[in-house]
């Protein structure tokens, strides 16, 4: 029939336009910012440095290797590495950053710094409204900005943070396992070497084939 | 002379003294469509209310658009028009006065010396459309005619081209 | 005490009058007649562009503006506003006097075509003899200033857009002029209050309006269907298609200019429109007699807004046409149609009242409408693809 197609597009809209006012499932609208989309897990937006525990600056997992500024390809992070060592989470002496700056107004979310963190210090933050009015350094975020504690970690990336933290703890317990083994081979050479100096305070002066053997002995007997 | 006569001389002398006498083409258009609105008003002044409308209509709704289509597909960048052919410069004015005194012999020997002081004759939509059905409707027929061959005409030349491209279209 | 508020405009007006001079009263009493209507239009306009986007939004599942005061309803002030804000760019190479003109003389243009409209009963600024033949000759001047604008922007996009709109203008104002050409030969008359007084009367509740014939009904919808071309709104918004040739003849308008140009195409949708409820609608008067205590410009703005929603809805549906669809449909199927609609008012003219007239008139416009479209659909004809580098 003429113009058949014109009345049945007619229809199709006017049944949207009231369709619209009876069922409110037909607006998939969001009235953003007073409702939200729920965002995924694996939502990224910009960096942030990871601390384990309360206090930033003992805390902070980053130990300035620089790979992360290498590898970033807007080149947006901008490192200082400090002159001292501080002890990290497993005791071991580390650098710390003096500066860690990273200009989210650069930074394109690649989360290749992410990647090839070695430490897991950094990890992709899910905060986006960070808007300023100042145009060269509001959007300029240093260390005491990015520094974020592991507990909001695990709050805004639940899997991913059980899974480091659940690597963490197990490189953790291996590295104690590690320290406690060495600290028992180092007491028992210890106590070896005291043995062998007692012996040898307490024993007639030596002969010179003598001593040499039972140390040689003692040794020997020891790395077997 | 009332002033809204002299107002509405003043716009129409302007404007196609402008556009006999500007450079840009479009400006020379332009000028002449106010012109002819000039025109127009004065006809509507006269009480010729339905000749007034037709030549907006006619004039500025047609014909300077027509002129207007014809600058835009032909002519792409400002051109600078060049001088009249005539290398006797003054001829144009002379021309236009010689004209214009013929005109003004003609107009002032017809009529009587004295103003008319009857009231003009209504020229309303009604009688115009009368008259043209009854003391005029040959005329009317043959503008008819005309207009019919113009129009076949142009649709003669504008359908040419198709011709080729339809046979090949059917196979 | 109905009268009196069908007439209150036109009371106050002389109650005005009567404290402005002997001398000064010609002049102050068209300023009077005048300013309602500037100040009625362009609020109409505003109303209308939230009305439109509301509806447009809901049309298409979604909201529409709704931040800017309570349902969006403050959004004009909010447009108005950024629109005076926005710096008036003005390309180096255009044409300074034409650029600044054009927008100008569509205003102009726009708004002196509602000096003959009927808003009310006596409530018209002008009631010229030649009413109907001012509407177009001062509608025919917008084609001019699109013109202007189109080339004094001095940019490909605009050249082309404004070929086409004007084009576009020029083809359907044939079918424009001839559709209202019915009603002014069943009124007999071409002055706007006449058409419309002839259609004030009642038959028991039945009005006399141009709509309720057959004639009639098909001009109606050759009318619309040519004015919504006029003005350039959807399906027939070539020359401004948003997502093509980006907007056509204004593109080089930034700021203020081009929400003068908004404006004035919006002022010609709604003269249109009244002009259509002039012709067919029957103007001011009630749809039923008992309906009459209701005042007239009332029932004028309410046809003139079911008039726009209607704008909105076709808006919301259809796709855009393409420039030769337009044309062709123009030339070989609105024309024809609206010369046949003439035959058959005359027809109808001369035949007794009575089932009769009813079904000859009926029968011959909607047989000329089915082949005449059937001619329209079969002239598309494919043409063989030849490729010149591929073999």
């Amino acid at each position: 029939m003429l113009g058949e197609g014109i009345v049945k597009g007619l229809a199709e809209t006017a049944r949207n336009f009231f369709g619209s006012y009876v069922n409110k499932e037909r607006l998939t609208t969001v009235q953003f910012p007073e409702e939200r989309l729920p965002q995924i897990e694996a939502t990224r937006d910009f960096p942030f440095l990871v601390y384990d525990g309360t206090d930033p600056e003992p805390g902070l997992r980053c130990v300035a290797c620089q790979i992360c500024e290498k590898e970033c390809p807007p080149k947006c992070i901008y490192i200082v590495k400090s002159a001292d060592k501080k002890p990290d989470a497993t005791g071991k002496a580390q650098f710390y950053p003096a500066q860690f700056d990273i200009d989210i107004s650069v930074c394109m979310s690649c989360q290749i710094c992410v990647e090839v963190c070695p430490f897991d210090a950094i990890k992709m933050d899910v905060e986006f409204e960070m808007s300023s009015e100042d145009r060269f350094g509001g959007l300029l975020l240093d260390k005491y900005k990015l520094a974020k504690s592991n507990e909001y970690y695990n709050k805004i990336h639940p899997t991913e943070a059980g899974a480091v933290d659940a690597a963490l703890a197990e490189e953790r317990a291996k590295a104690k396992l590690a320290a406690e083994a060495k600290a028992k081979k180092d007491a028992e050479v210890a106590a070896a070497k005291a043995a062998a100096a007692a012996a040898a305070a307490s024993a007639p002066p030596p002969t010179p084939d003598a001593t040499p053997a039972p140390a040689a002995a003692v040794t020997s007997g020891e790395t077997k | 002379m009332t002033i809204s006569f002299l107002l509405l001389a003043a716009i129409t002398i302007i404007g196609t003294a402008a556009a006999m006498s500007l450079k840009n083409l479009v400006h020379c258009v332009l000028a002449l469509s106010l012109g002819l609105v000039g025109l127009a008003a004065l006809y509507m002044q006269l009480g010729a209310q339905f000749v007034g409308f037709t030549q907006i209509l006619v004039y500025v709704g047609a014909v300077a658009i027509l002129a207007a289509f014809v600058i835009m597909m032909t002519r792409s960048a400002n051109p600078t028009l060049t001088n009249a052919a005539s290398s006797f410069r003054a001829s144009g004015p002379l021309i236009a006065v010689l004209v214009f005194a013929v005109l003004a012999w003609a107009t002032i020997s017809g009529t009587s010396a004295q103003p008319i002081l009857t009231a003009a004759p209504e020229g309303s939509v009604g009688q115009i459309g009368t008259a043209l059905m009854h003391r005029f409707v040959l005329p009317l027929e043959v503008i008819g005619l005309l207009l019919t061959a113009a129009l076949i005409g142009a649709g003669i030349l504008a359908m040419d081209e198709h011709r080729g491209t339809q046979h090949r279209g059917k196979q | 005490m109905f009268e009196t508020i069908d007439q209150i405009f036109v009371l106050i007006k002389h109650w005005l009058l009567g404290y402005v001079p002997g001398a000064l009263q010609p002049i102050s009493s068209a300023i009077l007649s005048v300013v309602p209507v500037i100040i009625a239009f362009p609020l109409l306009f505003a109303i209308t562009t939230v009305l439109e986007r509301k509806g447009l939004g809901r049309m298409q599942n979604r909201y529409g503006p709704n931040r800017t005061g309570w349902f969006g309803i403050l959004q004009p002030m909010a447009d108005g506003i950024k629109s005076l804000t926005k710096e008036d760019i003005v390309p180096r190479t255009a044409d300074q006097l034409v650029h600044f003109l054009a927008p100008v003389v569509m205003v102009i243009a726009s708004f002196l075509v509602y000096a003959v409209l009927p808003i009310g009963r006596n409530m018209v600024i002008a009631d010229l003899n030649a009413g109907v033949l001012f509407f177009f000759a001062i509608g025919s001047m917008v084609e001019l200033s699109v013109f202007m604008a189109g080339w004094s922007s001095h940019s490909k996009y605009s050249l082309l857009g404004a070929m086409r709109a004007i084009a576009q203008m020029i083809s359907y104002e044939m079918p424009l002029v001839l559709s209202s050409v019915v009603a002014i030969m069943a009124a007999g008359s071409l002055s706007t209050v006449t058409i419309v007084n002839m259609q004030a009367g009642y038959t028991g509740i039945w009005p006399h309006w141009y709509v309720f014939t057959p004639w009639g009904i098909t001009g109606f919808v050759i009318f619309m269907i040519a004015a919504t071309a006029e003005s350039n709104r959807c399906p027939f918004d070539m020359p401004e298609g948003e997502s093509e040739i980006i907007a056509g003849y204004f593109i080089e308008y930034s700021g203020f200019k081009f929400a003068l140009f908004f404006l004035a195409e919006y002022l010609g949708m709604f003269a249109t429109s009244a002009m259509a409820i002039t012709f067919f609608l029957g103007g001011w008067a009630a749809p039923f007699s008992f309906l009459t205590w209701i005042p007239s410009y009332v029932w004028f703005f309410g046809k003139l807004l079911t008039l726009i929603c209607a704008f909105i809805w076709v808006r919301g549906t259809l796709p855009r046409l393409r420039m030769d669809q337009l044309m062709n449909f123009a030339w070989k199927f609105m024309l024809p149609l609206s010369l046949i609609n003439i035959v058959g008012a005359g027809i109808w003219h001369f035949m007794p009242a009575g089932f009769t007239r009813w079904t000859v008139v009926s029968l011959l416009v909607v047989l000329s409408c089915v082949l005449l479209s059937r001619g329209l659909r079969r002239n598309k004809w494919f043409h063989v693809r030849t490729y010149r580098f591929a073999s």
